[in-house]
């Protein structure tokens, strides 16, 4: 088998000084984004007794808001986006199994405890 | 960059190539933050069953981290969403560095790293602050509660362990926490001498006792933001040794600031989990 030791090694990426002002601009917009979403989840935390939000909407709306961040965070700036599809559904599909796995657990063993705690048998 | 499609000769036939278009070294980094999402997922998850199962005697977030460095006053929440801030901005200035690397422009890249440095610094400084914050607690402290029963809506409750909270800074009257009786119970006169013959007044919280509410909530506070913080530790000082590396010109050498991309990649990952932190522990 032939070793690639003195092949150059091709799977760095680059690109030019053109391409690179149209990645940073793209930084930048993500950058706006998150800050945005993060402001809003602080003003909403603080006032949303005042504005008489419910408690589940207010928590609803969280959960979504993270669940955005995350997928800019890891599309644009890990640049999973931009891989091998088979790179991103090896990653993706095993977290996401596993997550759900565990909130699932979370549900119905917290049943499991609140019968502990009312002594139901 | 390019993601393009690779056909099976390529992909199973060797030939050194690698099926996912991607350096071994990156693809092991994506692996490892796999299993460290995994992890981070059982934390927060565990946290959400306790606070879920203890629900009025888990104190809220809000009432907690309300302090702003040289700032009197009550400011619920607002250091939390400023830390948060700063390392979502760090991890821009990283993946700045990241395209600065990729244009072999060694004078941004350079310039870039410093920022996230500061940026990681100035978080792992703010974490410290809020650890100290929270371990030495209020000047008026909580009294524990010791042995004994206290009704709540006809059931009586056991009241050790539970901690009530003093209504103001006159020490007149205590809170008891369940909330299930409407408002909290407030309590006054004989019946709280009679708590307070019992109880213990504790300042701060460590790993057994909370002034804020249960325990575990400390515990909880303490571990998950502690192997956060432990995560944010390491990516400084992989951060800086990719910084010397930069400066002394190894990547310039070896044609390419890969290995930029790939503690790029981690760090992004410290900022990926904060944003759920914050989320789940701060937030809801």
């Amino acid at each position: 088998m032939e070793h690639s030791d003195n092949t150059p090694y091709k799977y760095a990426s680059h690109h030019t000084e053109e391409e690179g002002k149209k990645i940073r601009k793209r930084i930048w917009l993500m950058f706006w984004v998150l800050l945005a979403i993060t402001s809003i989840e602080v003003v909403l935390g603080l006032f949303w007794k005042e504005w008489g939000i419910s408690w589940g909407a207010v928590k609803l709306t969280f959960i979504v808001m993270t669940v955005l961040k995350a997928f800019f965070i890891v599309s644009e700036y890990m640049h999973l986006k931009h891989e091998n599809t088979m790179l991103k559904n090896l990653l993706i599909i095993p977290y996401v199994i596993f997550a759900l796995y565990l909130a699932y657990f979370l549900v119905t063993e917290g049943v499991y405890s609140d019968m502990i705690a009312n002594k139901f048998w | 960059m390019s993601s393009t499609t690779i056909d099976s000769k390529t992909a199973w036939g060797g030939n050194n190539e690698s099926p996912f278009n991607a350096g071994y070294g990156k693809l092991m980094m994506w692996f490892f933050l796999l299993s460290d999402a995994l992890s981070f997922t059982g934390f927060l998850t565990a946290y959400g069953f306790y606070r879920h199962y203890y629900g009025s005697i888990w104190p809220t977030a809000e009432n907690v981290f309300t302090h702003f460095p040289f700032m009197q006053g009550h400011h619920p929440l607002l250091y939390v969403a400023l830390m948060t801030f700063i390392l979502i901005m760090s991890s821009v200035t990283m993946v700045l560095a990241v395209e600065a690397g990729q244009r072999m422009d060694k004078k941004a890249v350079t310039m870039w790293m410093i920022f996230t440095l500061i940026g990681g610094a100035i978080f792992l400084g703010s974490q410290a602050w809020e650890w100290t914050h929270f371990i030495h607690g209020t000047e008026l402290g909580a009294i524990e509660l010791g042995r004994g029963t206290w009704t709540v809506n006809g059931v009586p409750e056991f009241t050790q362990g539970i901690i009530a909270r003093w209504q103001d800074d006159s020490k007149q009257a205590l809170l008891l926490p369940w909330k299930e009786a409407g408002e909290y119970i407030q309590v006054t006169g004989a019946e709280m001498a009679e708590l307070l013959k019992n109880g213990t007044e504790i300042h701060g919280a460590n790993l057994t006792h909370n002034e804020y509410g249960h325990p575990l909530f400390g515990d909880f506070f303490f571990f998950i933001t502690g192997f956060h913080g432990t995560h944010v530790l390491s990516g400084v000082v992989l951060n800086f040794i990719i910084f010397v590396n930069v400066l002394m010109g190894t990547y310039e050498k070896r044609g390419h600031y890969e290995m930029v991309e790939k503690v790029g990649l981690y760090w992004h990952f410290v900022d990926l989990v904060w944003v759920f932190v914050f989320t789940f522990f701060y937030l809801v």
